[in-house]
């Protein structure tokens, strides 16, 4: 019953969650019982992926119910990469949740709502079903806003409103989006769509779909003009809690672009010049906005933006290499996004500001700690051989092959424009000299913090920095897996066949 | 040789790690690394010169193509050879120069990340090999600047050298891409011989281009060349290394090793001889207004920058011999000089031209070395630098096009540059001995061998030139021209034209050494143009930009929801009408549609009444209520098509949303009117059309042939298999029971969330983010 091990990362969460309901005010059972189910989480991941990578894809009935009645859990080496990048992150955001994040808070269900939005997570990755799919976006949705409004203060509350409303109107346009799909096919299972989608004599309408699904989750992947809810909501709560935002929440909206437009619509010419264009103005409009931010976080949820724009950019070019560009980028992102968050929350811990102007002195002060935190921010730029810089080679080339030039230029332009806030980021943070001033009574500083705090601030920097550099220096074996999904991708055969089984004909009523 | 290669790497990683070892004196055990590396090089001479081109081969990320492959010519060993001789040197010299600061252990570490990089750049015959080390180079330049980091002009420079070499980084992985692209190989060696492609291509220019940009931002060239001189803020060793000997000159590497492939061609001949050319001059000019010695070096350097690009352009076999050798000339002279600044800094506390004299009084072993160098950079024989100098005159001379005038430009850049050598190498040390440097003392011999050596050395190649000329020259050129003439290097050529041109600019440069004084008022005088200068101009784009990137994301990012939400609406609209209106034929059919009953007609009359009362109502709460009112009608909507389950779930998750909304918006302002009039209308159109098209799609949808496959399994099959007698009870709880337990899961969530929403208050100190 191995095709069972499919469901364990969603249930194993749901497990702790449920188990951490049950101490909801004993916060130090909580942290113990979160980290060591992270822990476990990550090696139930890396299982599932090892057990796909090597034996090929699982599926899974629930309830046993045969294809397309039922739902359907898929896991492919996508999915499974999905969910043993989303374990890892999380596994770093619960180690530095438990000492930045402060009681009040975690006697509220911060931990539960943690892993019911990992569980969200975990679900809408390994789902067959595109119901299903939607329903594990409400999961993420509600407990994301649980999360963002946790003990919120106005500023907290307003960001929370934006956000909701925005995600809320995607759901809806998803929600609006599956229903027609179901109109037309009777059929909710997406390998199941994949083959009815091809049968339907109105493909106009048929493309039309497809832009309700393109809208509703481009806002959820913060794309251009869909972004807004984003950099006026990540700055606003705590550090923990925006980088699990930052790593994991538009990765799962592109996770849905590129399951949707490769499986069920493939991209006409129109989608894919809609999608180029739109990739390079995220790029360029996520970079000017960073480029004009002062306030660390807000810089950082800008660039979250404008790197959306070279994954979104592999999609829309459509060519295996592309994607596999676009794929490599993914994995990229999501351990060095939330890893930036994080060193925000160190950055904020050690100078007390979330200003840039008003920081210093970290480089002087912490040398060591200031050189491991200079790995995610460098290879967020990019800079060869770290991990951002792989995946540019190939989407660059992609880029030229097809006569992108307008794309060509604004993935140079977006690399430029973060470049140059990092180094400016690290001028003014790291290197500046600190201005003596009065310590702000309400900040605990990591300065006073005793020995094993500091650990489980630096510690999960550590892991997320050493994944990323191993991300970057064997590149190799993430090549082989980004061209192995992007395969997948392209030629769908080999799902359909997993889900729906090699003799499976379509029958028409 | 990847040892030999990464070797720095592994040093940069150990520093870090090792503590307090290389903060203290043992430090300067670190000079073995590049000095074994030196002599290792120097070993493979007798093969490179000999014509042959060693490769080396390891696999690193084979699926992309992308390895270590490095390749040892001519070329390669020349920059190779410069990189550790000069490396050692400044290792040795730093371990006493610098053996006061804290942080020399990082010091060593960024200076062994560079040589490493350094040399694998100058070693890859991959593209991205190469790239990879080009970009470190120009990371650990910045670390390097920026090593006082407390002061804020190093800072600034090193951020300014950043951006511009960045810049140019990412249009060298643009033009590799497209000649990746147009070859289908990553190799270099394997590209060379097809430089016909490239040259019919139509992307040739976007390809030049974008190597163009890539190597005048590294290497300094007009109108980019202003980063060089602030990124004299680092400390003596690293201008010394980086910033005259070695980095600067990757831009030249660069370029010398495209010219068999893109090289020959008009626009790359004429682009790199005005832009080499305009450099020369313009720098050569600058060098000698200046009055600090690490200015006037740093404009010097660029000078030769400038002539060496110029002669890369003037694209003949003569031209790249002179090359080769004026990159030899300048490395050691340039090296001398700065590091004679850099002693003179040290123990006399200021590098002010016009404060320092006399000084060979106290410091004669650097007073020969100066004068040494000093030689070589002017050209006066028996130095290298004359043999160069001569070199470069007939290089000119047998130009096809404009031979006088560019001749001319470069005698006078030469004038100039002897100038400034003199203010640098000969100024310090003649005259009297002012008195408040009387006790100035010799310092450690580690930092006073090394710039000694660099001066003899330049003297030896100049009297046996034959040691540099078959050795590395030759190799070095083959690898840039197709066919290598015959050719011996000489100090004497007998009386001819460029004998003539080479005394012309000994004299002219010394008479002008004699009159001409730096003082401030040249420099005044030059800041009158300031504001017309790259510096400025950049300056200028840059403020430009910020304010263009300020009302861009104004613009986009304006705060206010209503606007979002209209962006977001018109986006779709647009697409979908565009979609509608282009591909999908209106084909709709009122008559399948059911007539309509008077209780549905009444729930449809209360839905749009409170539609309209939400969106006119002036206060939240009622909108709100109007909110839940509508969720309710759409319960009932359920129950007269018979699903009194989904009416029951809908009528719970209503209520609890108009709860959660309340306790969300009691907190927010005021509720005040913002809109007026006209924003209603357009808003309300907006919305007409939105909602017409989305109706338009579900008609149309109602009209396309349904699969009743699904259907008519639940309906068979809900009995015999699920033991439900209600279809949808049997689908919620067993067909798709899945959503039904992750949808109560979402409701506890939302439970929690309220729960901690009225209850959690904290308090002004737990609000740390």
């Amino acid at each position: 019953m191995i095709e069972n091990l499919i469901i364990i990362p969603v249930l194993f969460q749901l497990l702790l969650a449920i188990t951490l309901l049950f101490f909801f005010r004993k916060i130090k059972t909580q942290k113990v019982i979160s980290i060591s189910g992270s822990i476990v989480a990550v090696v139930i991941a890396a299982f599932l992926f090892h057990q796909v990578y090597d034996e090929g894809i699982l599926t899974m009935q629930a309830g046993n119910w045969q294809p397309p009645f039922g739902i359907t859990f898929v896991a492919d080496a996508f999915s499974t990469t999905m969910v043993l990048l989303a374990s890892i992150s999380s596994l770093a955001v619960t180690a530095f949740s438990s000492v930045t994040i402060k009681k009040a808070r975690l006697r509220f269900g911060y931990f539960p709502s943690l892993h019911f939005l990992i569980m969200g997570l975990n679900g809408a990755f390994l789902t067959g079903d595109i119901f299903n799919l939607y329903v594990w976006f409400e999961v993420i949705i509600i407990s994301s806003f649980v999360f963002i409004t946790l003990g919120g203060k106005k500023v907290q509350l307003e960001g929370a409103v934006k956000y909701f409303t925005l995600n809320f109107l995607a759901s809806i346009l998803f929600l609006t989006a599956i229903a027609v799909l179901y109109g037309l096919t009777g059929s909710l299972n997406m390998a199941d769509l994949a083959g009815k989608i091809k049968q339907i004599n109105n493909q106009g309408l048929v493309q039309v779909t497809a832009i309700l699904f393109l809208v509703g989750f481009g806002i959820k992947s913060a794309i251009f003009p869909l972004y807004f809810w984003l950099p006026d909501s990540y700055h606003t709560p705590q550090a923990a809690i925006s980088a699990v935002f930052a790593g994991l929440l538009t990765k799962v909206g592109i996770y849905a672009l590129l399951r949707t437009f490769s499986l069920i619509f493939v991209p006409d010419d129109f989608i894919k010049t809609l999608i180029v264009i739109i990739a390079g103005l995220t790029l360029i409009s996520g970079a000017l906005g960073a480029m004009v931010q002062t306030n660390m976080r807000k810089m950082f949820s800008y660039l979250i933006v404008c790197h959306i724009g070279y994954i979104i950019g592999g999609l829309g070019m459509f060519t295996t290499a592309a994607l596999a560009g676009a794929i490599f980028y993914l994995i990229h992102d999501i351990i060095v996004k939330t890893n930036l968050f994080l060193v925000g929350g160190i950055v904020f811990k050690i100078t007390g500001e979330t200003h840039m102007k008003k920081m210093g002195g970290i480089y002087s002060a912490y040398p060591g700690l200031s050189l491991l935190m200079a790995i995610p921010l460098f290879s967020l730029v990019g800079v060869p051989p770290l991990s951002g810089f792989w995946p540019k080679i190939d989407l660059m080339q992609e880029a030229f092959f097809s006569g992108n030039y307008f794309l060509s230029g604004c993935i140079i332009f977006g690399s430029f424009i973060t470049l140059l806030v990092i180094i400016r980021f690290w001028s003014e943070a790291f290197w500046k000299k600190n201005e003596q001033k009065e310590l702000k009574p309400h900040v605990k500083y990591y300065g006073t913090m005793p020995a094993s705090q500091k650990l489980f601030l630096v510690g999960p920097i550590l892991l997320l920095s050493l994944v990323s550099l191993y991300i970057g220096l064997g590149a190799e074996n993430i090549i082989r897996l980004s061209d192995q999904i992007a395969a997948e991708l392209m030629d769908t055969s080999v799902y359909i066949e997993a889900v729906l089984g090699t003799s499976h004909t379509i029958d028409t009523p | 040789m990847l040892l030999a290669v990464l070797s720095g790497f592994i040093i940069a990683t150990i520093t870090p790690l090792a503590g307090k070892l290389f903060r203290s004196k043992w430090s300067v055990g670190l000079t073995a690394v590049p000095l074994a590396l030196f002599i290792y090089f120097l070993s493979f001479i007798p093969a490179v010169s000999n014509g042959q081109v060693l490769l080396f081969n390891y696999e690193w990320v084979p699926s992309m193509g992308i390895n270590f492959n490095f390749l040892l010519d001519g070329l390669s060993l020349l920059f190779a050879l410069m990189i550790t001789g000069i490396g050692a040197l400044v290792y040795l010299y730093t371990s006493s120069y610098m053996k006061d600061d804290p942080g020399l252990d990082k010091f060593y570490g960024y200076l062994s990340l560079f040589m490493s990089a350094m040399l694998g750049m100058v070693m890859s015959d991959n593209l991205f090999t190469l790239f990879i080390f080009w970009e470190l180079t120009s990371i650990s330049s910045f670390f390097l600047i920026g090593f006082d980091n407390e002061n804020k002009e190093s800072r600034k420079a090193a951020l300014i050298s950043m951006a511009l070499t960045g810049l140019g980084g990412f249009f060298l992985l643009a033009g590799f891409a497209i000649v990746a692209n147009i070859t289908g190989t990553y190799t270099i060696s394997e590209m060379m011989g097809s430089g016909d492609i490239f040259k019919d291509h139509p992307l040739y220019i976007v390809i030049i281009i974008c190597f163009f940009l890539a190597a005048f931002t590294k290497s300094a060239q007009f109108p980019f060349h202003f980063w060089l001189p602030g990124a004299m803020k680092a400390p003596t060793p690293v201008s010394t290394y980086l910033h005259s000997a070695t980095m600067v000159k990757a831009g030249i590497y660069l370029l010398a090793r495209f010219t068999p492939l893109l090289g020959d061609h008009i626009y790359w001949n004429n682009t790199l001889m005005i832009v080499g050319g305009i450099t020369m001059v313009y720098a050569a000019f600058h060098s000698i207004l200046k009055k600090d010695l690490k200015e006037i070096l740093a404009y010097s350097t660029i000078s030769a920058l400038g002539m060496l690009v110029f002669l890369l352009g003037l694209g003949h076999a003569e031209a790249f011999i002179a090359m080769a050798v004026f990159i030899v000339v300048h490395a050691l002279y340039k090296a001398t000089l700065f590091l004679i600044t850099g002693i003179l800094d040290h123990e006399t506390g200021t590098r002010d031209i016009n404060r320092l004299s006399g000084l060979r009084k106290v410091m004669m072993p650097l007073a020969i070395a100066g004068f040494l160098a000093v030689l070589s950079n002017s050209g006066i024989p028996p130095s290298f630098g004359f043999v160069g100098k001569d070199l470069i005159y007939s290089a000119t001379l047998h130009s096809e096009t404009l031979a006088i005038f560019i001749t001319v430009a470069a005698v006078v850049t030469n004038i100039f540059l002897l100038y400034s050598s003199f203010l640098a190498g000969i100024k310090p040390f003649a005259g009297k001995l002012p008195s408040e440097y009387k006790d100035v003392h010799m310092p450690d011999w580690r930092m006073w061998v090394p710039p000694l050596i660099c001066g003899i050395a330049g003297i030896v190649f100049g009297i046996f030139p034959m040691l540099a000329e078959g050795s590395i020259i030759r190799p070095a050129v083959s690898a840039i021209a197709p066919e290598v003439p015959e050719f011996h290097l000489q100090l004497w050529h007998g009386f001819n034209t460029v004998l003539g041109l080479s005394a012309i600019t000994i004299i002219v440069g010394i008479l002008l050494y004699v009159i001409f004084k730096p003082n401030d008022r040249h420099n005044a005088w030059m800041n009158k143009f300031e504001s017309f200068s790259p510096k400025s101009i950049a300056a200028g784009v840059n403020k430009l930009f910020m304010k263009f990137a300020v009302t861009w994301t104004n613009l986009l990012q304006n705060g206010y929801l209503r606007i979002y939400v209209l962006t977001v609406i018109s986006f779709l609209t647009i697409l979908l009408a565009y979609k509608a209106f282009t591909v999908s034929s209106l084909d709709i059919n009122l008559t399948k549609i059911s007539a309509l009953t008077s209780a549905e007609v009444a729930v449809m009359v209360i839905l749009i009444v409170s539609v309209l009362y939400a969106v006119y109502s002036p206060s939240r709460l009622a909108a709100i209520a109007a909110m839940g009112v509508i969720g309710y009608c759409i319960c009932l909507v359920f129950i007269f098509y018979s699903a009194p389950d989904l009416a029951m779930t809908q009528f719970t998750i209503d209520t609890l949303t108009v709860i959660l909304f309340l306790l969300v918006m009691y907190r927010l302002p005021k509720y005040v009117l913002y809109t007026n009039k006209l924003i209603r209308i357009r808003d309300a159109i907006i919305s007409l059309i939105f909602g017409t098209l989305i109706t338009l799609l579900a008609l149309e949808v109602h009209h396309e042939p349904t699969n009743k496959e699904t259907t008519r399994f639940y309906a068979e099959n809900s009995y015999a298999l699920a033991k439900g007698k209600n279809i949808v009870n049997v689908i919620l709880v067993d067909f798709r029971g899945m959503d039904t337990m992750i949808e109560i899961i979402v409701l506890s969530i939302s439970a929690l969330g309220v729960f901690a929403l009225l209850k959690l208050q904290l308090n002004e100190f737990d609000r740390e983010i």
